[in-house]
């Protein structure tokens, strides 16, 4: 039994296909940002003589109408729609897992105070309180990010009480208890291990969100600021010139859908892989 | 409830009267931080489940070090080798490989050896078993007892035991204590009570036992009704709904201790019908 248990988990990894696509678009994702920092096909810097430069093997996508070379652009926008996903998330899964199961232990007025909290940041839609957040603390890469990661909370909040709740009313945990054991250790060693592949999964798939959030502040201008590439900004640079330029739109738009779907189908291929109880069926 | 209770371990919502008294001290005055020393460590608990009682993420070898470590202060690697000694005193074949097994890898009377390992690991001074037995098989629950008891010999704890196995606490205990609907009704030695059958309750929980050689197809004897709900407990005797003794006075009025021989204690209003009842069988 154990040597099934373990080697399936790789097994179940490969059964996947979900996880395997969006693996590999995850993957090449991260590969563009990784390289487009040292390396880019074309230069990012403005030149007027080369706008609008169709398709070429100099410019696999043609440039843009500051003469830009639109493949490097869309790499290089990559290292900042994954550092955007990345720390926002990070936020996000830090403060509201902590809020979470700080809920889930103390109960009480402490998890009331903690999820009223949270049900009241969820009146605002994402965009629009990340908007006011920008409006207060100015737009700019960093504000933006500070933005989604605080609507991240809230989210982190609730399912980690929620399922933390689960958790706690298990036999392991009065046995626990039982031992001798204070509400802090058994958070760590027992509550948090349980719901962790729950969370790795959330994460995923706030990832994706995270980046869709980002491209929408840029493209409002709230977001990453010029000269800096950002694919939302990309998008409304090419908005004006829809009709003589359609392509310029596509790009920027084919890369936000590519990476929301890859995130979102590794979203869901690790929740095959790691959800305990679909293990255990097999 | 009486054993969380015991144990602090009720819901926050519930509330403790009366005293719980180990060592001189009174368990109930104690502050949570003072609770967690306690517990694991002079009293322990065996649970009723022990497929679900174990966290499926860590290795048993882990879960039995965890009190070691806390209460005993015990480094990793002796903690080891104490937790690989107590799996060998419980009976498990092979601890030094068990040890890194999870407990998915265990059958469910491995298990409740685990939680057995895990209750005496500090060697407390009290072991709670709550219907230990309840959830194994019957070759299992007679091995899992007999291991149970002679630990509790050998070790010098006392044993609480909860069971509605009658066979079960005639042979493992010295004194018992009949509840029904969470109030104590019978108390006292336990050979005084197996031999004198004496609150309504009490003899109905033997006449409801299955007798060997009592023919088939014949029904098993049953206490009419069902338990009362707990939140709204009858006011007096809470087995008046179900009892054949009962009258009028048993609805209103907390029924009286009444002492039998020795410390033998019985909580009705109809004692001397009830006496007179053991013979006839007041459940035929």
């Amino acid at each position: 039994m154990s040597s099934s248990s373990s080697q399936s988990f790789i097994g179940r990894c490969l059964n996947s296909r979900s996880f395997l696509v969006g693996g590999v678009i995850t993957l090449f994702l991260l590969t563009c940002a990784a390289v487009s920092l040292f390396w880019t096909p074309g230069t990012i810097d403005i030149s007027i003589k080369t706008r609008f430069l169709p398709p070429s093997a100099d410019h696999w996508f043609g440039t843009d109408q500051f003469g830009r070379d639109v493949v490097s652009m869309l790499m290089t926008g990559t290292q900042n729609s994954i550092t955007v996903g990345v720390v926002a998330v990070s936020i996000g899964l830090f403060a509201g897992v902590a809020l979470g199961l700080l809920a889930s232990a103390q109960r009480g007025w402490t998890e009331e105070l903690i999820m009223r909290m949270s049900d009241f940041s969820f009146a605002f839609p994402a965009i629009l309180s990340a908007i006011m957040i920008t409006a207060i603390l100015g737009p700019g890469g960093v504000n933006s990010i500070i933005a989604i990661g605080i609507y991240n909370v809230p989210v982190f909040a609730r399912l980690t009480r929620g399922s933390a709740n689960a958790i706690w009313a298990r036999e392991y945990v009065m046995a626990a208890r039982a031992s001798g054991k204070n509400k802090f250790r058994i958070t760590i060693e027992h509550v948090l291990p349980n719901i962790l592949s729950i969370l790795i999964v959330q994460a995923t798939i706030q990832f994706a969100i995270a980046i869709l959030a980002e491209a929408a502040l840029s493209y409002l201008g709230l977001g990453t600021q010029p000269p800096h590439p950002s694919w939302g900004r990309m998008l409304n640079e090419a908005q004006t010139l829809m009709f003589l330029q359609p392509m310029q739109a596509v790009y920027p738009g084919a890369a936000i859908a590519l990476a929301v779907f890859g995130l979102n189908l590794l979203g869901d291929g690790l929740r095959d892989v790691l959800d305990p109880r679909l293990s255990r069926k097999r | 409830m009486t054993a969380l209770a015991l144990m602090g371990l009720l819901p926050e919502n519930a509330s403790t009267t009366g005293s719980v008294n180990l060592d001189g001290e009174n368990l109930l005055q104690k502050s949570e931080a003072e609770m967690c020393r306690v517990r694991g460590n002079k009293m322990a608990m065996i649970f009723q489940e022990p497929m679900t009682s174990l966290n499926p993420v860590h290795t048993v070898g882990r879960q039995i070090m965890e009190p070691l470590r806390l209460h005993k202060g015990l480094s990793k690697s002796s903690a080891m080798q104490e937790a690989i000694r107590l799996l060998d005193r419980v009976g498990i074949p092979n601890p030094a490989e068990r040890v890194s097994n999870y407990p998915h890898q265990l059958s469910g009377g491995q298990r409740q050896r685990v939680m057995i390992a895990l209750a005496l690991s500090c060697s407390p001074d009290v072991l709670i078993a709550d219907e230990p037995t309840t959830a194994l098989d019957v070759t299992i629950q007679d091995q899992i007892l007999e291991l149970i008891q002679t630990l509790v010999q050998e070790e010098g704890m006392s044993l609480v035991l909860i069971s509605h196995d009658l066979g079960v606490i005639a042979e493992n205990t010295d004194n018992v204590i009949v509840m029904y609907g969470g109030t104590v009704v019978e108390s006292g030695k336990t050979d005084h009570i197996f031999d004198q059958l004496t609150h309504p309750y009490t003899q109905g929980l033997f006449a409801a036992m299955p007798k060997v050689g009592m023919g088939r197809g014949k029904r098993l004897t049953t206490i009419p009704g069902t338990v009362p709900d707990l939140i709204n407990l009858p006011s007096g005797c809470t087995f008046t709904d179900r009892c054949p003794l009962a009258s009028d006075i048993c609805a209103g009025n907390i029924p009286p201790v009444n002492q039998m021989e020795g410390s033998h204690l019985v909580t009705c209003h109809h004692l001397q019908q009830a006496v007179s009842a053991r013979s006839k069988g007041l459940y035929e």
